[in-house]
């Protein structure tokens, strides 16, 4: 099977044909939109409180579309040109950088409620890549460093740029227990907590492998959460603990509006007339009341 | 799309440069304002990860002065509107950000800050 990032640096991969691939293939967009709301769930915010939140590696802004969804605001760092370019046709809500993430990172101490990395499942190769594989195994066309070291400026800026407690919540497809081995010694080092979360372990396609890393406690219990079990149905659907359990709870009706919901509708109805889509379905959480700060 | 909530984030992060770096001086930009969704509540959580002068002083580099000299002890309805506005409203599309202290620049190109370091200027 071929392996890209052995091949060439990401910004090269990631040209304009490769990051423009799925601005029209639903079934992907919806892959990465449930891998985004994992990664949400597994962050483990405050409930219904708006974040402040760093995409790591965020791409042609597939996940940013769900962030912004989800009424958080957002801060994208990407190394590819051509992928940000999509993001800002895409017209995502969050501020974009163009930025090596192994060279590390300059936010101030305590920038982020979270962060989150999502891989990117590739429909050719039929496997994902992820943004801690690209740090491993390749190089890129800028100068550089060894893997080791730009692990190092990575995890320790992240952990530097996040806010005590918090997590950061990164998708990975490590190949090897030795890869696993390296970046949880590296993270760790580097001041972070946590541990590795791997959702369906005994099914080959619906297999996830996450790096939920924690600063302080992590915000909540002091444990990794568990990973999900059993069947999938699909293959990169996954199911939502706290959906499941929303479902049974109903919310309480005297919670403040952030984005009403007529708002929500209107503008996903626009992304539609545009050709987006990876608009979500509407549902009875579209546009769901969110509790006030104070 | 480099807005002033990221920019009062941001400091120089290349090798050595781990005083005075903060916050990046705009040069040479072009603004484009966009309406943004007010959220009262976002901003209340925001306002103490904020560096209040470094934020004046950015907001009136981008021909915005609505923003007391000092924060309010008074948080009220009036006060955030201006907070939104400043924040995240005014989107950098052109220019340059320059750190105070290494003076590298930070070219911005359509919205995009480009944060790449010279081999040199990596930590
Ligand atoms: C797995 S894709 C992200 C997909 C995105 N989250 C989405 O849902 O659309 C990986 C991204 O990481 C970026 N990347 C790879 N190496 C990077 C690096 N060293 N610094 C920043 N971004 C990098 C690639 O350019 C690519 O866009
Ligand atoms: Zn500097």
């Amino acid at each position: 099977m071929s392996r890209p990032e052995l091949v060439a640096p990401p910004e090269i991969y990631y040209g304009d044909v490769e990051a423009k691939k799925y601005t029209n293939n639903s079934r992907i967009q919806q892959i990465q939109a449930d891998m985004t709301y994992r990664a949400l769930e597994l962050l483990n915010l405050p409930p219904d409180e708006p974040a402040f939140l760093l995409d790591i590696g965020c791409g042609s802004g597939l996940s940013g579309e769900i962030l912004d969804e989800e009424g958080h605001l957002w801060a994208g760092l990407d190394i590819a040109p051509s992928m940000l370019e999509v993001a800002l046709e895409r017209e995502v809500e969050g501020d974009l950088f163009l930025q090596d993430i192994g060279q590390g990172i300059g936010f101030r101490p305590g920038s982020f409620d979270g962060a989150i990395s999502i891989r990117r499942f590739d429909n050719t190769l039929r496997r994902s890549i992820s943004v801690l594989q690209w740090l491993l195994n390749a190089e890129t066309s800028h100068p550089t460093s060894s893997p080791p070291h730009r692990l190092t400026r990575f995890f320790t800026t992240l952990h530097a740029a996040l806010k005590n407690p918090s997590r950061a919540v990164l998708q990975f497809y490590p190949t090897s227990d030795d890869q696993i081995q390296l970046i949880t010694s590296i993270a760790q080092k580097a001041g972070f907590g946590g541990g590795i979360v791997v959702d369906y372990p005994n099914s080959k396609k619906a297999r996830k492998v996450f790096l939920c890393l924690f600063v302080g406690g992590g915000g909540g219990a002091q444990q990794v959460p568990k990973g999900l079990e059993g069947e999938e149905e699909d293959e990169g659907r996954v199911q939502f603990e706290k959906r499941r359990e929303r479902l049974k709870a109903k919310s309480g009706g005297k919670r403040k509006n952030i984005k009403d919901k007529d708002w929500i509708l209107k503008k996903k109805e626009l992304y539609r007339q545009r050709g987006k889509e990876s608009v979500p379905n509407d549902s009875k959480y579209t546009g769901r009341k969110r509790k006030p700060v104070f | 799309m480099v807005r002033l909530i990221t920019h009062n984030l941001l400091a120089c992060h290349a090798k050595g440069c781990t005083s005075n770096n903060f916050p990046l001086q705009f040069q040479d930009v072009s603004i484009e304002l966009r309406d943004a969704d007010f959220n009262a509540d976002f901003l209340r959580g925001f306002l103490p990860r904020l560096e209040w002068p470094a934020l004046v002083g950015a907001a009136r580099q981008l021909g915005d002065t609505s923003l007391p000299a000092e924060q309010p002890d008074m948080i009220d309805d009036e006060f955030l509107q201006k907070l939104h506005h400043v924040l995240l409203e005014i989107h950098v599309e052109e220019g340059a950000m320059v750190c105070p202290n290494c003076k590298h620049v930070y070219p911005i190109s359509n919205g995009i800050p480009n944060m790449l370091l010279a081999e040199h200027e990596i930590g």
